[in-house]
C-alpha cells in the first residue's frame, strides 16, 4: 500500500514548519537523516506538560508528579511495543543514540573487552559508532577491524564470515543498520545470526533505520539497539538504548547520581533496578513525554507505508538525478538495499557551494562529511551532498530540487 | 544571493587559482582545516628581510575557501609579513566582495587568513618568541 498524494497533503498540514517560506519560496526540507520536523501533536504535548503538570518524576507523592511519572513511563511502554522488546525494563532513555552507544562501550565494554580482543565495525559507521570503540580499544589494547564497502557500494558478508572463521578474539560487532551517509541498508538479520553462531553479541546502531523501517528486536535477536527520537518526529534530547535484560543486569552503571540508586551509605551504594540503574539524575521529562506523540503518529501511518513512500520517492529522485550527466551517486546500486538517503556529487562543485545555491531556492540539504570521515576517505572525497526523505516529502519537492541542480550546473558552467 | 556569492571573480579564482602550489625550502609551512566543512589550506611562505617574497597555498575545499585563499596571496605578496596581524576579517571579506555571508560560510572565507596569521606567528616564534606571543594576541586568531 502506498501513501497517496492526498494523504501526504494531509500529513503536511500537521507540520507547522512546512508552511514557511524562505527567500520567498516554499520551504523544501530534504535533511531528514539529520533531524526530522515535528508535528503539532508532539509540540503540543510538550507545551501541555510544561503548562499543566510540570513536576519531577519518580519521587513526589502529589497528583501532578504522578501524572508526569505516568506519562514518562507510558512512553517507555510505547517504545517497548514499537520495537517489540520483551519488557520496558529493557528500554533506557539517554540523550541521543550517541550516548546510548557510549553507555554500552563504557559499561559493557570496560567489563568485557580485554587485551587482544577484536571489535568489528564497518567503513560506513557514523563517528558515534567509531570513536567510543577507539577509545575503549586504546585503553584495553584491543583491536578494531572495519568491514569494507565493496563493489556493490555496501558490505560483503563473505568478509565478515572470513573474520568470524579466522578470529577467536572477536568480542563484539557494532554496525549501523542503515548508513547515515549513503542510505545503505545491511542484512542485519543475517549478520546477527552469523555472530550468534560464534556467541558474539551485536549492537545495532538504529539511528537511521528505526525511523524508517519496521524494527522487531525480538525477531532480530540483536543484543543492543541505539536510536534517537529526533530523527523520528520526536524532540531532540531523547535517545533510546535497548539491551537484552541479562546483559543490562550484568553491566555497571554509566552515569551515577540520583534515581539510579536504591540505597546510598557512606561506604557503599546499592543500585536501582533496570532500567533506572542507567538513568541518573532528572531526565528529559518533557521531551520523553513528547516522544510518545511521535510514536502515536508513526503508528497511525504505519511503518510499512512509510517505507513504501520512501522507496517511491528515492526511486523517483534517483531516476531524475541520473538524467544529469554531471552527477555521481554513492551507495548501494540495488534500490532494495537503500533507505531514503541519497549522497552525491555534482561535477566538481563543492557540496558546501551546492548547499548554499540550493538554499537560495529554499531547499535544505546537507553537505559535508556527515560525521563519517572513515567512509569519505574510502570514497576518496572530502565531502558529499546528501538529500534524505521522510513522510511529508513529495515528488513535487524532488522536481524543485532537480531544477535547482540544473541552475547550479549553469552557474558553475559544468 | 547565490548569484552574488558565486560572482565571476570568485569562480575565476576557484577555477584558476593564483599562487597555488608548494614552495620548496619555504621558511614556514602551516596547515589548518575547517572541521565543519572539511576545507583545508596549507600556506607556504618565503620571507626575506621581513618581506613576503613568495607565498603559495595548497588546499581543497569549496569555491569560497579556495578563491579567498587565492585572493589573499595576491593581497599580501611582497608586503611585510607583520602586516598579516593587522588584516581584519572585514578587509578580507571586502577584498573578495562577500560581505553578507552567513555564519556557516564565513569560516570558509576566513580560513586562509587564519592560516596566514598562524604562519606569521610560527615564523616569529622561532626567532623572537616574545614578539610572536604578542603578535598572536594582536592578530585576533579566531
Amino acid at each position: 500500500m502506498q501513501l497517496s498524494e492526498l494523504e501526504t497533503n494531509k500529513i503536511r498540514n500537521d507540520f507547522p514548519i512546512l508552511t514557511r517560506k524562505i527567500n520567498g519560496k516554499p520551504f523544501v526540507y530534504l535533511d531528514n537523516a539529520s533531524t526530522t520536523q515535528k508535528p503539532s501533536s508532539v509540540i503540543n504535548k510538550i507545551v501541555n506538560y510544561y503548562s499543566y503538570y510540570n513536576s519531577n518524576i519518580h519521587r513526589a507523592v502529589y497528583d501532578i508528579a504522578e501524572e508526569a511519572t505516568n506519562a514518562y513511563e507510558l512512553t517507555r511502554q510505547k517504545v517497548c511495543k514499537f520495537i517489540n522488546a520483551n519488557s520496558p525494563q529493557e528500554i533506557i532513555f539517554t540523550r541521543n543514540a550517541t550516548e546510548a552507544i557510549n553507555l554500552v562501550s563504557y559499561s559493557w565494554g570496560r567489563k568485557n573487552i580485554k587485551k587482544g580482543d577484536v571489535i568489528i565495525l564497518s567503513e560506513q559507521e557514523h563517528h558515534s559508532n567509531i570513536v567510543p570503540w577507539q577509545i575503549l580499544a586504546k585503553e584495553k589494547n584491543a583491536e578494531i577491524k572495519y568491514l569494507k564497502i565493496g563493489e556493490t557500494g555496501n558490505l560483503n558478508l563473505n568478509e565478515l564470515e572470513a573474520y568470524l572463521d579466522d578470529n577467536k578474539n572477536i568480542k563484539l560487532i557494532s554496525l549501523c543498520h542503515m548508513s547515515n551517509a549513503l542510505g545503505n541498508i545491511i542484512p542485519i538479520d543475517k549478520i546477527i545470526d552469523m555472530a550468534h553462531t560464534y556467541s558474539i553479541p551485536v549492537l545495532v546502531d538504529g539511528a537511521q533505520s528505526v525511523p524508517h523501517l519496521t524494527t522487531d528486536v525480538t525477531a532480530l535477536d540483536c543484543d543492543f539497539l541505539a536510536f534517537s527520537a529526533h530523527k523520528m518526529l520526536g524532540p531532540t534530547g531523547v535517545g533510546i538504548l535497548y539491551g537484552k535484560k541479562n546483559l543490562l543486569q550484568e553491566m555497571d552503571p554509566f552515569i551515577c547520581g540520583g534515581d539510579m540508586i536504591k540505597e546510598v551509605h557512606k561506604e557503599n551504594t546499592f543500585f536501582n533496578d533496570l532500567p533506572y540503574k542507567f538513568e541518573a539524575g532528572t531526565p528529559n521529562i518533557a521531551d520523553v513525554i513528547g516522544f510518545s506523540s511521535a510514536l502515536d503518529y508513526l503508528n497511525e501511518i504505519g511503518m510499512d507505508n512509510i517505507r513504501n513512500h520512501e522507496i517511491e520517492l528515492t526511486k523517483y529522485a534517483l531516476e531524475k538525478m541520473s538524467e544529469l550527466k554531471q552527477i555521481k551517486v554513492y551507495g548501494d546500486t540495488n534500490l532494495v538495499n537503500r533507505g531514503g538517503i541519497i549522497s552525491f556529487n555534482l561535477g566538481d562543485i563543492h557540496p558546501h557551494d551546492l548547499a548554499t545555491i540550493l538554499n537560495e531556492h529554499s531547499i535544505a540539504i546537507r553537505s559535508g562529511h556527515h560525521c563519517a570521515q572513515v567512509l569519505m576517505e574510502k570514497l576518496d572525497v572530502s565531502a558529499t551532498s546528501r538529500v534524505s526523505f521522510y513522510i511529508y516529502n513529495t515528488k513535487d519537492e524532488i522536481n524543485i530540487f532537480i531544477s535547482a541542480l540544473g541552475e547550479a550546473i549553469k552557474l558553475f558552467q559544468l | 544571493m547565490s548569484d552574488d556569492i558565486y560572482r565571476e571573480i570568485i569562480l575565476d579564482h576557484y577555477r584558476n587559482p593564483r599562487n597555488k602550489g608548494k614552495i620548496d625550502n619555504a621558511d614556514v609551512v602551516i596547515h589548518d582545516s575547517n572541521p565543519l566543512c572539511g576545507d583545508q589550506i596549507d600556506i607556504y611562505l618565503k620571507v626575506v628581510e621581513g618581506q613576503i617574497k613568495d607565498i603559495k597555498f595548497d588546499g581543497k575545499g569549496c569555491a569560497i575557501s579556495q578563491a579567498s585563499a587565492s585572493m589573499l596571496t595576491e593581497m599580501v605578496m611582497d608586503k611585510p609579513l607583520t602586516n598579516a596581524k593587522d588584516i581584519s576579517k572585514d578587509e578580507v571579506l571586502e577584498n573578495i566582495g562577500l560581505t553578507n555571508l552567513g555564519p556557516a560560510r564565513i569560516k570558509c572565507a576566513l580560513l586562509s587568513l587564519k592560516v596566514l596569521k598562524m604562519g606569521m606567528v610560527k615564523y616569529y616564534s622561532d626567532k623572537e618568541p616574545n614578539t610572536a606571543e604578542k603578535m598572536e594576541k594582536d592578530s585576533h586568531l579566531f
